[in-house]
């Protein structure tokens, strides 16, 4: 048997992950016909690459299908509980950066801070019978976040996609989501808060607590050599 | 049958033979009552699921909400109600999400005194022979001693309504004295509007979204112009709130050493406490021997707001094997505007089995 690394199946983050690998001696590849979700692994032996979309590459690690996976640390906080428990960081890769951050309309000039939001949500909430809404795909990460800060009398609502036309929509007075340079916050005339981000999240090299072990550790110590990783990251 | 059922029942009766009545809930229940009440935290805490002409309804989380409303709908007065049945919790660890829980409440408006003791000395009877720590507390003495702090209602509503969330409690506190990185945010965000009218700055700031107004806005800007002409809370006042909240004694030591600190604030608080450790002692509780912590119940039981009480294992790995209190304010949202003084607990009955090593 051989260690599966799961490794997002497209986009820029593929081939950044790729690039990662090759400056370690590790070649990954894409093989077969152009649309054919199938990979080799060169440079290690016993090392077999499974590509997965990188939404579902948390999924896998927490039922160790894979042993390894690289992801946005934001989507393993967000999608497994207590995550700690369940994969290893073995490596932070130095790209994909991006923070999930609170925004609220430019116009709100009485707030620059979680202290200011927090105020204002108990006052809406008093003006207009309901509580404050933050949109936001990352209920778990944005609730714990509020919740270990004390912000009270707001409410999550689900958002999927182009949550940063939700305020203009009137379906959100607020947002919770992931931003590199602001941009598209800008053109929806939001302002990212004073505070820390809620996560400031980047390309991870995962373990899997759960996977199979026993049966690849020679190849995975092989690969951790390769990598120049500690190598007793999983036991 | 389970230990832990045969414990049920077995509590359920006694809590029958003292005077309450059975009462039956669903176990699903609307999510939005719960949501207005607890907030979003329990959504983290809550089994919620969809239900296609309802919306989202939550595994009952606690039965406290639903016997409330129960009373409400039928309630004579005073009124004793007991229940048993399991509720629902997720949880991070390996603790059990679907558990039992015995409890027992007690909605009476005269004596609160007397009745804050029938339902600790009821609990203290239903659990004897448990090697179980009782504790108590008084989120009213807290209260107090916010309401009694020198400065503006502002202030003092923000403070009392982060009391069960000690870090942003703190936070706001140090804001209010005049220190620390908030309060240095807030001078700078003041100094901007000082500098322009809200209506300036709004216009500056681009296209209007959202549904809070501008007038909302220009408001709550002039409330903070205001507030910041308000005095630091004295640093005397914050340490002896600070004080207050580090205090654990037995109860008689600890109205002692509050009565000593001469804070008139606190004295209804404290006639309150007094009374009821005299009802505690008329109910057989000796009040010297009872701990109190002013702190206990502040972070776990967000809707009590007066006595608190906990039986705790001695086993840092065990739950509380009994927790309540007086939720005052809980009618009084639940009943709009038919509020009803009400004191209850509730027992679990797995964790006494697994103390009793027969789980």
């Amino acid at each position: 048997m051989s260690v599966k690394l799961g490794v997002p199946s497209k986009g820029r983050l593929m081939e950044q992950t790729f690039d990662w690998f090759a400056d370690r001696g590790v070649n990954l590849k894409r093989t077969g016909a152009a649309r054919e979700y199938a990979g080799a692994v060169e440079g290690v032996d016993g090392v077999e690459l499974v590509l997965l979309s990188a939404s579902e590459i948390p999924r896998e690690l927490a039922a160790g299908r894979i042993h390894l996976g690289v992801t946005g640390s934001d989507l393993v906080r967000e999608h497994l509980a207590d995550c700690a428990a369940q994969v290893t960081e073995l490596a932070p890769m130095g790209f994909g950066h991006a923070d999930l951050i609170i925004a609220v309309p430019k116009v709100w000039v009485d707030v620059e801070t979680l202290d200011d939001l927090d105020a204002v949500a108990s006052r809406f909430r008093a003006a207009h019978g309901f509580r404050l809404r933050i949109a936001t795909k990352y209920h778990r990460l944005v609730r714990e976040y509020l919740r270990a800060h004390g912000v009270a009398d707001y409410q999550l609502v689900d958002s999927q996609g182009a949550t940063e036309g939700t305020v203009k929509n009137l379906t959100a007075e607020a947002i919770a989501d992931i931003t590199s340079t602001g941009e598209t916050l800008r053109a929806n005339h939001l302002k990212i808060l004073r505070d820390p981000p809620v996560h400031c999240s980047q390309a991870t090299l995962f373990a899997a607590r759960a996977a199979a072990w026993d049966e690849v550790s020679d190849a995975m110590a092989a690969l951790m050599t390769r990598l120049g990783l500690p190598d007793d990251v999983t036991r | 049958m389970t230990e832990a059922e045969r414990l049920a029942a077995e509590l359920l009766a006694q809590m029958q033979a003292a005077g309450a009545q059975p009462v039956a809930t669903e176990i699903l229940q609307p999510a939005e009552t719960l949501l207005d009440l607890y907030g979003e935290d329990i959504r983290a805490r809550a089994y919620v699921t969809h239900d296609p002409r309802q919306g989202e309804m939550m595994l009952r989380p606690d039965f406290t909400v639903p016997v409330v409303q129960a009373h409400m709908r039928i309630g004579a007065e005073p009124a004793r109600y007991c229940y048993a049945g399991p509720v629902f919790r997720m949880q991070t660890s390996t603790r059990a999400r679907e558990y039992l829980q015995v409890g027992f409440e007690l909605f009476a408006r005269d004596d609160p005194a007397r009745a804050d003791a029938e339902v600790f000395a009821l609990f203290t009877r239903l659990l004897q022979g448990h090697d179980l720590r009782p504790v108590t507390g008084d989120i009213g003495i807290l209260k107090a001693a916010v309401e009694g702090l020198e400065t503006s209602p502002e202030r003092k509503a923000a403070l009392l309504r982060h009391i069960w969330r000690p870090r942003r409690f703190r936070a706001l506190l140090e804001r209010m004295g005049g220190h620390g990185p908030l309060a240095k945010a807030r001078a700078e965000l003041v100094t901007k509007l000082q500098n322009a009218s809200a209506e300036t700055l709004i216009a500056e700031a681009g296209q209007m979204v959202g549904l809070r107004s501008a007038e909302e806005i220009a408001e709550r800007a002039a409330l903070l112009c205001a507030d910041a002409q308000t005095p630091p809370i004295p640093q005397a006042q914050v340490a002896r709130l600070e004080h207050l909240l580090a205090l654990a004694a037995p109860a008689t030591e600890a109205l002692a050493q509050l009565r000593a600190q001469d804070w008139p604030a606190l004295t209804p608080a404290l006639d309150r406490l007094e009374a009821r450790l005299k009802a505690l002692a008329a109910a057989g509780i000796d009040p010297a021997a009872l701990p109190f912590e002013a702190s206990f119940g502040r972070t776990t039981m967000e809707y009590y707001d007066g006595f608190v009480f906990g039986f705790i294992a001695g086993r840092a790995d065990l739950p509380p094997v009994a927790t309540g209190g007086r939720y005052d304010a809980l009618t009084a949202v639940l009943g709009q505007g038919r509020a009803i003084p009400a004191v209850g607990g509730v027992i679990r009955p797995e964790t006494l089995a697994l103390l009793e090593g027969k789980a």
